[in-house]
């Protein structure tokens, strides 16, 4: 509430545009970089060793894609989450920065050696021409692959400390925000996972770059044979590890929140998704290994398309894996500390008390009157409910309304009242109303006004910004003096 | 004490309630070393993308240019990726020390913030198409189609900044927010453009420094260069610095004169001038070096390049002053707005802790749960009391029942949530309250 509010009604708020930059991001950095890389420096490795030359020429070809992609699309959607949770979530993100500057920092270190080696990896590879600049050339691969784990390494903290921060809940302390309780399941189960996938890619990819001109001599043919024997071993070990870390994962989630959570019921919420999440990670890991098992003995047998069967699937869990992972979060940006719509936990019955307005920065006014009931309500849903929800678009507080009071009648004022002061009970996932009465009732009003006009709420990047003047409280000194 | 002006029409946000996790002086200094680095590779970056499509054009009539705008475009991917990389410590360090000011220039400007992803993605793809179709694509209408690549690829590099830049000028004048309509209105507040002309002339004169070092490298491999001699490249491109160094010297005092006042300073003024006079001596040396003969060209390089350091450092420095001067009042009055606040908070936390402990809440209080959707005698959400106290007569477990684990019964109302968390006891309280409510007439 101390930031100007950037805000897209029609996609609520914006999560969803977090959400696509993340997610693609994750699906560049497992396949592509964590997973590949230490899978193409093996088939350099290897092709020196046996002095293969195809199987060098084939592992060049493949790095050319993945260093094009890691080096635009990979380092930009990465910049890209924070540039728009800067957006969305500038209190979350800033608050962020503050516990784990020390672990982005490292990082940030470790990403530019990721850079400059992936650069010196693929520009040097075909100077390397003598057995001594080659050991020196395989070294890199190996020193890039250790960089591209650590990357992720590193990242992984944040996110399980998000959605539960153990003891920094008391100690305020960046180590023991780092090494929270879902951090080493959580690793696990993404690095097997991106080996998993990357293999996969790397099977697809080769298909492009072993087409046999000449049938008589079946030279890709026997090439990929080579590669797909190997990479099935990949697949398959990798597949027995995500099962585990992630069965390690999922069991341990709903204890710890059940453990720290007043609120039994997300973990009830989580079970629904849990099934649902067993059910997928079922058929993926499945497919998987249908494939890995053919690539073991009849990979000849295996045509081009049936990879992206697991790939696709592959694409899907992740994506319903981060998915369940934010929602499982809820009400929390930072669990147990920041509610996602920036109310920090110990503020929540102050404001409460207080008036939401009076302490925001960028409101019309500081408190409701009869006149001026809309307008309050307005900023009140900016303040409040804007980071989630749209007004009339997805997840439209007008939907859901709609959908409790139905959409062909009058809805009661003094039950959506009654419901928005006891949501977090009968809606966990939602964080508390964190107004006082008064303000309560403009968001009906407010709620009321909007269903009949269906005005679109514009964000601060549109119409601009409104800062009533402070009022002289305890709160405010400034303007007193 | 905070001047009135600024009270007047600047917003005073709160603070976020966590310490920096470095002392404020050192990540300021990081601040300006590590954006320093930064600018450095974005300067190559978009130097080097108007020096390829310049390179190229001449090209067209002489051969020569062409294989030396290949050899730029060579360095221009390279350098890409490390103005990206090189770009994250002094985002972090602005986050951490201007969190305030730099969301609230963000939000501000924000479908221009969030363009940056994809336009830099596009720029970048663009740049690799160029660089790895210039054999394939080197004859008639082709090559009109690969030069039209670089100069996109250009024209991308030159708008991208301006975003950056328009974010960071506009965080510096919290006073002229509310006039600001988006990204396009918000290149009207303080001097953006002057800004953007000196940074601009910034990248082409160090592209051109980094070039004659670079191909003027003992060890640089020519033989791709027919037509060049390295003293000859060396020449051509301390030519390019020393003209738009130059140039600087008209950019510069534009820049500096349209300043806002709000942060200008006798310090801010004794260091762009030493820059400037720093400045100045480049230009001798470069001078000097454009007159010696072919043997000697090159021998003050080092001189030059750390010349060029000293400029820079000036002009970083004094950029940071102006800074800390522009929103000195402005960081004073949100920490003193963000103390007060917590001071309050504190006081009504104390208060709460003195009061005694809420009773358990009766039947009516537990029964509020439920009021959003149950109403006495008409459906709101869900069905009425009376309905309830019908179905459930004499059952008020069957009720508690449901409300640990409801289920769907009705397709015309959605499914009810469950209520396990309020406890068995509680619920059963609800319970014969429903029932009791649900008999009355």
């Amino acid at each position: 509430m101390d930031f100007p509010s950037y805000y897209l009604d029609h996609v609520a708020g914006g999560r969803l545009i977090i959400g696509l930059i993340a997610s693609l991001h994750v699906l560049i950095n497992h396949p592509l970089a964590v997973g590949a890389y230490p899978i193409l420096t093996f088939m350099e490795w290897w092709a020196h060793k046996h002095g293969r030359k195809d199987v060098d020429e084939l592992a060049y070809k493949i790095t050319f894609i993945v260093f094009i992609v890691t080096t635009t699309v990979g380092a930009m959607t990465g910049v890209g989450i924070w540039l728009s949770t800067s957006l969305f979530a500038p209190f979350a993100i800033g608050s962020l920065l503050r516990v784990f500057f020390w672990g982005w920092f490292i990082e940030w270190l470790v990403f530019i050696s990721e850079v400059v080696l992936i650069m010196g990896w693929f520009l040097s590879w075909k100077k390397a021409d003598t057995t001594e600049k080659k050991k020196k050339h395989i070294r890199i691969g190996l020193a890039l692959s250790i960089m591209s784990w650590l990357t992720m390494a590193l990242i992984v903290a944040v996110l399980g400390f998000m959605m539960k921060p153990g003891e920094w809940s008391q100690t305020r302390a960046f180590w023991d925000a780092m090494t929270n309780p879902l951090y080493l399941p959580q690793l696990g189960f993404r690095t097997f996972f991106a080996l998993m996938t990357g293999a996969v890619f790397v099977w697809f990819a080769s298909f492009f770059f072993t087409r046999d001109r000449d049938r008589s001599k079946p030279q890709g043919q026997r090439l990929r044979k080579w590669l797909v024997y190997r990479l099935s071993h990949v697949v398959l070990v990798s597949l027995v590890m995500t099962l585990l870390f992630g069965n390690w994962y999922w069991h341990n989630v709903p204890e710890v929140m059940k453990a720290n959570s007043a609120v039994a019921l997300l973990s009830q919420q989580f079970m629904g998704w849990h099934s649902k999440f067993a059910s997928l990670l079922g058929w993926t890991l499945g497919a998987f290994l249908v494939i890995a098992i053919a690539g073991l003995s009849f990979s000849s047998l295996v045509p081009r398309w049936a990879l992206l069967i697991p790939s696709f699937m592959g694409i899907w869990l992740l994506g319903h894996f981060e998915r369940a992972r934010e929602f499982m979060r809820k009400p929390w940006v930072i669990g147990d500390y920041l509610y996602s719509n920036a109310v920090h936990k110990d503020e929540l019955a102050f404001l409460q008390s207080e008036g939401l307005l009076k302490h925001a920065t960028y409101v019309k006014h500081r408190e409701v009157t009869e006149a001026n009931q809309v307008e309050c309500g307005q900023d009140i849903f900016m303040l409040a409910c804007s980071r989630c929800h749209s007004t009339t678009g997805l997840n439209g507080v007008i939907e859901k309304f709609g959908l409790m009071y139905g959409d062909d009648k009058a809805w009661d004022s003094s039950g959506m009242l009654t419901f928005i002061q006891g949501m977090h009970q009968t809606r966990t996932f939602m964080p508390p109303f964190p107004g006082n009465e008064k303000e309560a009732q403009a968001l009906v009003a407010y709620i009321q006004h909007l269903r009949t006009t269906r005005e679109p709420l514009q964000g601060a990047q549109t119409i601009g910004i409104d800062a009533a003047p402070l009022p002289a409280t305890a709160d405010n000194h400034v303007t007193q003096q | 004490m905070i001047p009135s002006f600024l009270l007047a029409n600047t917003p005073i946000p709160r603070d976020l309630p966590l310490p920096l996790p470095l002392p404020e002086g050192l990540l300021k200094t990081l601040l300006v070393l590590f954006f320093l680095i930064h600018i450095l590779f974005v300067n190559l970056m978009v130097g080097g993308s108007v020096l390829v499509v310049v390179a190229e054009w001449l090209g067209r009539k002489r051969r020569r240019w062409d294989s030396l705008a290949h050899a730029i475009a060579k360095t221009v991917t390279v350098n890409k990726s490390l103005a990206v990389v090189m770009g994250i410590g002094p985002l972090l360090c602005i986050n951490l020390v201007y969190t305030m000011q730099w969301y609230s220039a963000n939000a501000l400007t924000g479908h221009a913030w969030l363009m940056i992803v994809p336009l830099v993605t596009v720029a970048f793809l663009l740049t690799y198409l160029h660089k790895y179709t210039w054999d394939r694509w080197a004859q008639g209408p082709k090559k009109t189609l690969h030069h039209a690549n670089g100069i996109a690829a250009m024209l991308l590099f030159l708008f991208i900044p301006l975003i950056f830049l328009a974010n960071v000028n506009l965080m510096l004048f919290p006073s002229e927010w509310e006039k600001v309509r988006g990204f396009f209105s918000s290149l009207r507040i303080g001097n953006v453009l002057p800004r953007y002309l000196h940074f601009m002339a910034a990248s082409i004169a160090m592209t051109g420094l980094f070039l004659a070092g670079w191909f003027g490298r003992k060890s640089s491999d020519l033989s791709h260069l027919p037509g060049f001699t390295r003293p000859e490249l060396r020449r051509i491109f301390y030519r390019v610095t020393a003209l738009v160094t130059l140039a600087q010297f008209g950019f510069g005092p534009l820049l500096l004169f349209t300043l806002p006042a709000v942060g200008i300073t006798p310090q801010l003024y004794a260091i762009i001038f030493s820059g400037a006079a720093v400045g100045l001596l480049t230009l001798i040396v470069l001078a000097l070096e454009l007159r010696a003969s072919d043997e000697h060209i090159g021998r003050h390089y080092g001189w030059i390049c750390a010349l060029f350091t000293l400029v820079v450092l000036g002009m970083g420095s004094g950029r940071h002053v102006y800074r800390e001067a522009a929103l000195h009042p402005h960081q004073a009055a949100i920490q003193e707005r963000t103390q007060s606040y917590a001071a309050a908070l504190a006081e009504f936390q104390k208060a709460q802790v003195g009061k005694p402990a809420p009773a358990e809440p009766d039947a009516n209080q537990l029964f509020m749960n439920c009021a959003a959707c149950h109403a006495p005698n008409t459906k709101l959400v869900g069905p009425p009391l009376t309905e309830i106290a019908q179905i459930y007569a004499g059952n008020p477990e069957g009720i508690v029942t449901w409300a640990m684990a409801p289920g769907k019964k009705r397709p015309e109302m959605p499914q009810m949530p469950p209520f396990a968390h309020l406890g068995e006891a509680s619920l059963r309280k609800i319970a014969e309250l429903m029932l009791e409510k649900g008999k009355a007439p």
